[in-house]
């Protein structure tokens, strides 16, 4: 098949799906035919490049993409076509991928359910009555959905691994550093990262191998060697893989998902593991210091968008102070604004060691958490959100109880920790994911076990 | 007003009572000893990486210029900095 008719099935399935997914923001098609013609002209003339040439991916909108507009699922961003692309996505394009379209997400990443985004929620392909988790909800759907080959997302508190195991598809959040954060909009600097959302293990490992490495442009990107594919294939037999207890015992842990878990943890002994209990004793406080750290550097990275250099602008205004307020007023949806609130008043005179300084502290004691259990295991194995997919609306005025949904999974991005999730399962008729977390660069090691699931679960 | 989100007064309460409810769930922090606990801003150890001192290829003025809201000979245009200003 070539590029071009791999383009126009994905077409097809976008213009079918569409009306009830609404996985995408923007369906960039003239952009996606173009370079599926050139990728077709390089295969034709013999080119035996990167295995991501001619393969539709679709995008979060959080990834700049020269010459395309990109809004972060916000309405302060309408209008913005960036000058370059991000480092991951320049990777991409030199790859030979073919980018057929902006995925929805919550407004800024903020959100694990994509009903924050500014425009409209996106709906999970396994029942539309449902969402599709998020914050990279789009992107996990449209790769559900058959409307992309693979897609990209972001991750600072679980916004790939989260919809991942809520839309039934494999997605990475790979050690901090790994991938450039060059072009990505920034949300929490010190805990975003980049992943793919694929079908397969494999193809996630694949992914991760094209968009990893050192970029000049992101001072956090590594300088290491990467090497996603050699250990993917070599299996679990005489790994020590850890169980947390307290990953177990979480508020509001739906017994469907702890039983299908538990059956695919089994399953993982069964192909030649060793299991062993292990302890994170700072779960509990996981959460409250996310939403310290988290917000505080949402309340300075969001200070940019003021209406002048780009994006909106409330042109009724009088003053330039007056520009600031109502720009960000009328432009900044309810989430956001209630984040820069929490930030900004974690970090300000009087409160910053009551709140600011003590999270960080918090955030020590998780990464040592993390540090000890690795002494005793490979890797870790829990579920990866609590709970299968929940209702349209049915979070949405409760802030709290929606940051619950991440309470397995930001404890990797405290940690800096490589995380995936791969469908194990389901609980009433709905999907679940497996998390599998690894040590720091140790990606290969989580991509390793997942896929040695993937491969039981499927013998 | 430092966060410059130009806030209604009936917002306020709304605001008030959710991030209330937050805060009170970020006070179980305060059950924890992190007395010699040193802070973490950056999980991952990064020495500071320098580079030469040599320009390079950036953005033109006008791709710069591109997505402003408005823009005139060069300059982001803005509204007056000092009320009363024409």
């Amino acid at each position: 098949m070539t590029s071009t008719e791999l383009l126009g099935r994905h077409l097809a399935a976008i213009e079918r799906q569409e009306p009830r997914i609404r996985a995408f923001l923007r369906v960039t098609e003239d952009l996606a035919r173009t370079q599926a013609a050139e990728a077709d002209r390089r295969i034709a003339a013999g080119e035996n490049g990167s295995p991501l040439l001619g393969l539709p991916v679709a995008i979060k909108d959080v990834l700049c993409v020269e010459g395309v507009e990109t809004t972060a699922g916000s309405q302060i961003l309408r209008g913005y076509r960036p000058p370059s692309d991000a480092t991951a996505i320049g990777r991409l394009r030199e790859a030979g991928a073919v980018f057929i379209g902006m995925t929805n997400c919550d407004e800024f990443a903020m959100g694990s359910s994509t009903e924050n985004s500014s425009y409209f929620p996106t709906h999970n392909p396994h029942d539309v009555t449902r969402v599709p988790g998020g914050s990279s909800g789009g992107s996990a759907a449209a790769v559900a959905a058959g409307e992309a080959v693979y897609a990209l997302g972001t991750d600072t508190g679980g916004s790939i691994r989260q919809p991942a195991a809520l839309c039934g598809v494999v997605g990475m959040k790979p050690t901090y550093g790994r991938v450039s954060r060059y072009g990505l909009i920034a949300f929490a600097s010190s805990l975003d990262q980049i992943g793919p959302f694929t079908r397969s293990v494999r193809d996630a490992a694949i992914v991760l191998q094209a968009i990893s490495g050192l970029d000049r442009r992101d001072a956090t990107s590594a300088d290491r060697p990467v090497d996603m594919l050699s250990e993917v294939e070599l299996g679990v037999e005489g790994m020590r893989l850890g169980v947390p207890r307290e990953y177990f015992q979480v508020e509001g842990m739906e017994p469907g998902v702890k039983a299908a878990v538990e059956r695919a943890i089994l399953t993982l002994e069964r192909s030649g593991a060793e299991l062993v209990e292990v302890s994170l004793p700072h779960t509990d406080y996981g959460l409250a210091a996310y939403y310290i750290v988290a917000p505080a550097e949402c309340s300075s990275n969001l200070a940019r968008f003021d209406g002048v250099k780009y994006g909106a602008r409330d042109e009724d205004a009088e003053t330039l102070l007056d520009t600031y307020l109502r720009t960000r007023r009328n432009n900044f949806g309810t989430e956001v604004r209630r984040r820069i609130m929490l930030g900004t008043y974690a970090l300000s005179a009087g409160y910053y060691d009551a709140y600011y300084k003590k999270a960080q502290q918090i955030r020590t004691l998780i990464a040592r958490d993390f540090e000890k259990a690795f002494e005793y295991c490979d890797a870790i194995v829990s579920a990866t959100s609590p709970t299968v997919a929940f209702p349209i609306g049915a979070k949405v005025d409760n802030p709290l109880a929606m940051y619950l949904n991440d309470v397995l999974t930001l404890g990797g991005n405290l940690a800096g920790v490589p995380g995936i999730s791969v469908p194990c399962g389901t609980s009433d008729g709905l999907p679940v994911g497996l998390q599998v977390l690894a040590p720091q660069w140790a990606d290969a090691t989580a991509l390793r076990v997942a896929r040695a699931y993937e491969v039981a679960r499927d013998g | 007003m430092l966060a410059r989100l130009g806030l209604e007064p009936g917002e306020e309460d709304f605001y008030v009572e959710q991030l209330s409810g937050i805060l009170a769930h970020i006070d179980r922090l305060r059950e924890v000893d992190t007395t010699a606990i040193s802070p973490t801003a950056q999980v991952v150890p990064l020495a500071h990486r320098t580079r030469s001192d040599e320009p390079r290829p950036g953005l033109t003025q006008e791709q710069a210029l591109a997505n402003a809201p408005e823009a005139r000979d060069g300059f982001f245009v803005v509204r007056a900095i000092q009320e009363g200003e024409p």
